[in-house]
Formats: C-alpha cells, sequence, structure tokens
C-alpha cells in the first residue's frame, strides 16, 4: 500500500472538507456528510449515476470518472454531474432499417465531428468515444454498435463535446438498429425455446432447482458460447467476458487501507 | 449613411478580417476578375469584388450579405486575382466572424428528415464545418 | 505493389461503386489497396481563417495514425479528401507554431511532422502506371463514346495543391483517350457543382448542375465522369433541369467496362440516372451483363 496520510484535503462544490483517506469519492462525499439522493446508483460501475468532474492541484485540466469508481485524491476539487442533458428523437424501432445515413438522419449533428477526441478523453469506461462516432457517420453501424458496447450513459463525452454530439443516444441507436436488423439470430437460442415450449426441458429445470449456489456457478463457469457462422470476430461482449470469470463480482467500494 | 474616416487606422471589421484571413485587402485594385470568373455570381447580392470593397470602408451589410454564404471556396478567384489576394480566405473570415457573433448560420436540428435521409456524410460535413460554429 | 488507403467516409456510406470499381481496376494494373486500420474523417473542406486550429486536427489525425501504421504515402479515391488532407500536410509543414500546438492537443497519437505523402487516385494512374500499361488492359475500347470529364474545384485548386493545371486540366481526358472514347471539353468542367449547398440550398445546387449538364449534352457528351462523391452526388440527383439528363459515371467505372470486368463489381446499376442503357446501346455491355 502506498503510503498515504489517513486524512486528505478535498473540495466539494468549492467547500472545504477534511475525509478519510483511501475512500471513493462517492464515500468521500457521504464521509463529509452529504446525504446523495441522485448521483449515486448501483456502486459498482454498471449504472452511470454518478459522473464527477474535477480537477486536481498541479494540473490546470478537468477531468472525469464515475465517482464510485474512483478514488478520492487529496487537492481534488469536484462536483457531481448526475445527469447530464441530451434531446432524443423520437424512432419506431420497426422503421429505423439499416441504411448508410439512418444514424444522420436522428443525429445529424455526428457530422459536426471535429476529432479532437475529447470524448475519449472524458469516457470512463475506456471506450474509444470518437471512433464510434466516425464510424456513425460513414454508416457502420455494427462497429458503431460493437466499439460503444461497453457505454454505461453516464453522459460526460456528451458534455464535453466542442460540437454538441450527443455521443451515448448515437451508440445506443446503432445498438438497437444492429440487435434488431443485424445481428444474426442465435440458433441454440430457438432450439431451447422451442424445448422450453414444448416441456422438454422439465426434468432439467428440475434438477437445477436442487443445486447448491456453489454447483449452479460451477455450472456457469464451464458456460460456452455460440460462434456466429462465417464470422471470425467474436460480439465484443464475448470476447470481453468470455474467460470463466463473473463480471458483477463485487464486494465493497471501499477499499480497505492498512495504515 | 456612410460615414468613411481618414484616421488611417483600420475600421474594425477590416481588422478583423485581415487577421482570420491573413490577406491584405488594401491590395485590391478593384478590377473586378474574382467577380468574373466567379460561377456563383448569379447567386450573390455583392460582388467578392464589392464585398472587399464594403470591408474597407467597414460597411456592415458585408456581414450581412449573402454572398459571404454562397461562396463554397471554388478557389477559382485565389487562382486569377492578379494581386495575389485569396478572396476565398476574406469570405471564410466573414463568415466566421458572423458566427463568433450569432448563432449558427444552419440549424442542424431543424433539417427535414427527408433531405437528411438522402445526402451523403461529404455533404452534411462540409457544410456544418462551412454554417457553424 | 500495395498502397496504404485512405477511404473517407461517403466512399463507405454511399459512394461504395466507386471504391468496388477502384479495387477492380487497380488489381487488374497489378496495384493492391490496402485500408488503414483506424481512421476519421478528414473534415471534407480545409478551415481558411487564420485561428480555426481545431478544424485542422481531422485530417492531421489521420496522418498521424497512418504514421504509427507504419505508412509513408496515402491514396485517396475522393477530390474532397485529397484536398483537405493535401493543405493540411502543407499547413504542417510550412507553419511550425500551428504544428507544434495541433500536435500538443492531438496527444493520443505521435507527433505528425508532414512526412506522409497523399496521392490521388489519378495522379497514380497518370504518373506512376502510366497511360501505355493502362492502354495494354483495354478490351473494349470506347470507340463512339463521348465522354465529358468534369473535374470541379478540389481536385485542381489551389493551385500547387492540386493534381493537375488549375485552369486547364488534362488528365481526365487523356485517359478517357487511352480507353478509346472521344472527349468533350469545356470551361465548365472546372467549375464547382454547388458543392455542400445540397444541404440547405439545394437550388443553387440544381441551378448549377443544370448549366453544366446543359453545357455536356451542347458539346455532343453521351456521360459525364469524375472523380468526386460530392460533385457525384450533386450531378446525379440535380440534373431535373436537363432536358435528357447525362448518366454520371466515376471514371474508373469506364476504366471497369473498357477492361472488360465484371459489371457486378463495376456497379452500373447503382446510379439515379441509368448508365447501362447508353452502355448496351452503344454495345460495350451485352444485355445478358447487365441483368447482373
Amino acid at each position: 500500500m502506498i503510503d498515504q496520510p489517513r486524512e486528505i484535503n478535498i473540495q466539494l462544490m468549492g467547500k472545504d472538507y477534511k475525509v478519510s483517506s483511501g475512500l471513493t469519492i462517492i464515500a468521500a462525499i457521504e464521509y463529509a456528510g452529504y446525504k446523495l439522493v441522485r448521483g449515486a446508483g448501483c456502486r459498482a460501475g454498471f449504472c452511470g449515476a454518478c459522473p464527477t468532474l474535477y480537477r486536481r492541484a498541479g494540473s490546470h485540466k478537468l477531468y472525469t470518472a464515475l465517482a464510485c469508481q474512483t478514488l478520492a485524491e487529496d487537492g481534488m476539487c469536484l462536483v457531481q454531474v448526475p445527469f447530464v442533458p441530451v434531446v432524443r428523437r423520437p424512432y419506431d424501432i420497426e422503421e429505423v432499417a439499416p441504411s448508410a445515413n439512418i444514424i444522420l438522419q436522428y443525429y445529424p449533428e455526428v457530422a459536426a465531428c471535429v476529432s479532437c477526441n475529447t470524448c475519449t478523453r472524458a469516457c470512463p469506461q475506456g471506450i474509444s468515444v470518437m471512433d464510434y462516432i466516425q464510424t456513425a457517420l460513414r454508416g457502420d453501424i455494427e462497429q458503431t454498435a460493437l466499439l460503444s458496447f461497453d457505454c454505461i450513459s453516464c453522459g460526460i463525452c456528451s458534455s464535453r463535446c466542442p460540437a454538441d454530439i450527443k455521443h451515448y443516444p448515437v451508440g445506443q441507436l446503432a445498438r438497437r438498429i444492429y440487435s434488431k436488423y443485424l445481428l444474426p439470430r442465435s440458433s441454440q437460442l430457438a432450439d431451447r425455446l422451442d424445448e422450453m415450449e414444448t416441456e422438454q426441458c422439465e426434468v432439467e429445470v428440475e434438477t437445477m432447482m436442487h443445486l447448491s449456489t456453489e454447483e449452479l456457478r460451477a455450472r456457469y463457469e464451464q458456460r460456452s458460447f455460440e460462434t456466429v457462422a462465417g464470422r471470425d470476430q467474436k460480439h465484443s461482449a464475448i470476447q470481453k467476458w468470455g474467460t470463466a470469470v463473473d463480471p458483477v463480482d463485487y464486494r465493497d467500494e471501499v477499499e480497505e487501507v492498512a495504515y | 449613411m456612410i460615414k468613411i474616416t481618414a484616421s488611417g487606422r483600420p475600421n474594425e471589421l477590416l481588422r478583423k478580417a485581415a487577421a482570420l484571413s491573413g490577406q491584405d485587402l488594401f491590395a485590391c485594385y478593384q478590377c473586378g476578375t474574382c467577380s468574373a470568373g466567379c460561377p456563383m455570381v448569379a447567386e450573390m447580392d455583392l460582388l467578392p469584388d464589392q464585398l472587399i470593397r464594403h470591408v474597407l470602408f467597414g460597411m456592415s451589410d458585408a456581414l450581412e450579405s449573402t454572398a459571404i454564404w454562397v461562396c463554397a471556396s471554388c478557389y477559382l478567384c485565389d487562382e486569377r486575382c492578379p494581386r495575389g489576394i485569396d478572396v476565398s480566405k476574406i469570405m471564410e473570415a466573414l463568415r466566421q466572424i458572423w458566427l463568433r457573433q450569432n448563432e449558427d448560420y444552419v440549424h442542424v436540428a431543424q433539417l427535414p428528415k427527408e433531405t437528411l435521409a438522402e445526402l451523403p456524410p461529404i455533404a452534411l460535413v462540409a457544410n456544418f464545418r462551412k454554417n457553424t460554429g | 505493389m500495395h498502397i496504404d488507403y485512405y477511404p473517407g467516409c461517403t466512399i463507405k456510406a454511399s459512394a461504395g461503386q466507386y471504391e468496388t470499381s477502384v479495387r477492380a481496376v487497380l488489381a487488374t494494373l497489378g496495384i493492391q489497396m490496402k485500408e488503414m486500420e483506424q481512421w476519421n474523417c478528414c473534415g471534407v473542406v480545409h478551415s481558411l481563417a487564420s485561428d480555426n486550429l481545431i478544424r485542422h486536427i481531422a485530417p492531421i489525425r489521420v496522418f498521424a495514425r497512418l504514421q504509427e501504421q507504419g505508412g509513408s504515402e496515402m491514396l485517396t479515391l475522393c477530390d474532397m479528401c485529397y484536398n483537405t488532407l493535401s493543405q493540411a500536410n502543407h499547413l504542417v509543414r510550412q507553419n511550425a507554431r500551428q504544428r507544434e500546438s495541433i500536435n500538443d492537443f492531438i496527444e493520443a497519437e505521435e507527433d505528425y511532422d508532414g512526412e506522409i505523402h497523399v496521392l490521388h487516385l489519378l495522379q497514380i494512374l497518370r504518373d506512376r502506371v502510366g497511360y501505355q500499361t493502362i492502354k495494354k488492359h483495354v478490351r473494349r475500347a470506347l470507340q463512339g463514346l463521348t465522354v465529358f470529364p468534369y473535374y470541379g474545384c478540389k481536385l485542381l485548386r489551389p493551385g500547387g495543391m492540386g493534381i493537375d493545371d488549375p485552369e486547364a486540366p488534362r488528365v481526365l481526358r487523356d485517359l478517357m483517350h487511352t480507353l478509346g472514347a472521344a472527349v468533350a471539353d469545356d470551361p465548365l468542367q472546372t467549375q464547382c457543382c454547388g458543392s455542400y449547398h445540397i444541404v440547405n440550398h439545394d437550388e443553387i445546387v440544381s441551378r448549377r448542375v443544370g448549366k453544366i449538364a446543359a453545357r455536356a449534352l451542347e458539346r455532343g457528351a453521351d456521360v459525364i465522369v469524375l472523380s468526386c462523391p460530392l460533385c457525384h452526388f450533386n450531378l446525379d440527383t440535380r440534373q431535373a433541369l436537363v432536358d435528357s439528363p447525362l448518366p454520371v459515371l466515376y471514371f474508373t467505372q469506364l476504366m471497369g467496362v473498357a477492361f472488360g470486368l465484371d459489371l457486378d463489381v463495376l456497379g452500373l446499376n447503382q446510379h439515379h440516372i441509368d448508365p447501362l442503357m447508353l452502355l448496351q446501346q452503344r454495345g460495350f455491355v451485352q444485355e445478358e451483363e447487365a441483368l447482373v
């Protein structure tokens, strides 16, 4: 553990506080006495409700992070940004069949991108936001869907964009079009649904009902993934989580600090 | 009424236009070659050489003219100007001065869906770069 | 040989027939295109204001990325991309102060000092391949076809940045002669088609296109050829004012026809104004081929 003081100084919306070191930003805010009604959610880095803007002592830059995923540092000056305004254009998913400029019809401001990369630098998920905006511009719905897959819609990208692009609804639209029209259908899923309809799974379900958590976990970890015919690239989610590791292995947002 | 000052100092519009374009507008001797060759003059209220003159006199109608938006930077005038002035840069400077004082010239959110459904990205990118700040 | 290739957005979005025909034509000539791995839009138009550096980031990032991918030459097909990239390259080479500011800002990629050479496809064909070699691949000379080459603005100007004489270009004429076609020349070949006004003033584009196409007709042209996807869109979709609209083809599509390449890679059916009827009537394309 890095040698650090037990207490650090932070500024919340311009006001000074001393908080215990080793806390996430969200925990530090609560330690300082605030109750977060907005700007906090799952506390596990998944819901995108706790974007934070902050500055560091000794830097002129404005940084961005998820408050539940980032440790408070000495000299931090921060504010929670629970919501970034984006205006979505309504669409009927039945009427947004893939075409080269379907995304530009709903989000024409994508064409104003200057490739400054500010969105990518701001993204707490490490997504190449600029690259998916660029693939959206050239009508590549599949790449836009895959590159934006890990987006949790925190909106930080859209708060920093000089071209006023609403990034995450762009990714969302691309993923919806991709899922509905382009993603190859899973034959295993169809078969299994059919088996369930015809009550062929009764015995298996009954067996599973009596398994312990450990036995269920073991089965989960041994699961296999369906490969898509004619494709060398698997879906990005599978690429990332394709190992037998439970992505949700979250124990405590507060890291224990040894003093 | 146009007030022409003889202080020797450039007016504010001229100063900005010269700085943003990097061009010496006083080099223009009003031969009209730019306007004679310009493929867009039929669509313009002020011709390119007139526009330069109006900027030299600090006349604010230069910024209100349709000409600055009609110019699509085809560089024909730059190619032909006997005084070596890049007129297209003066046009860009005037657009920029306008955009920095006003809202966007093209309102992206108000473009009709039928138009967007048809257009290639190249048209939108170019248009937004010229018509929005 | 292979060459690193920067496609640009519109080639991927709506000018696929240009790319597929180029690939087929270059393959015939023994040149493979290697598409850059990661690229962004070049910005389409070069920013002409002295202080607007953020608008130069897009093309310079494209260069920085190709440099990181080990490239030294960049092929472009689109006239707008060619122009924007060339002008940005020139800026980087000439203006050390602005180069430094932009490199500092770009951060994610390594610094770019202007070492990549941008080439338009027409330069490759004229200067590397040569008309003599092209001629050797002609299977069906375009005898009896009169072509109106349309250059537009961005391929030729600003002078020094363009690929040919800005006032009297000849590259498309020479190329079309090589294919056996006759050429109709006119000063309107180098005049703007109305460009991005298609977005908010398409009446301007219709008038410009009407004038250009009417002149081409007057000169006895059967078909217009060009290399810019924006000019192509404008000319192909906005000839309503013309009595008998002329087909508008990318020059590589005609090269493909002359080389006797498969029609399905040439994308001759992807136009508003159908060119197939004309090509069939003149006997350059057989009816059964056209059905593909």
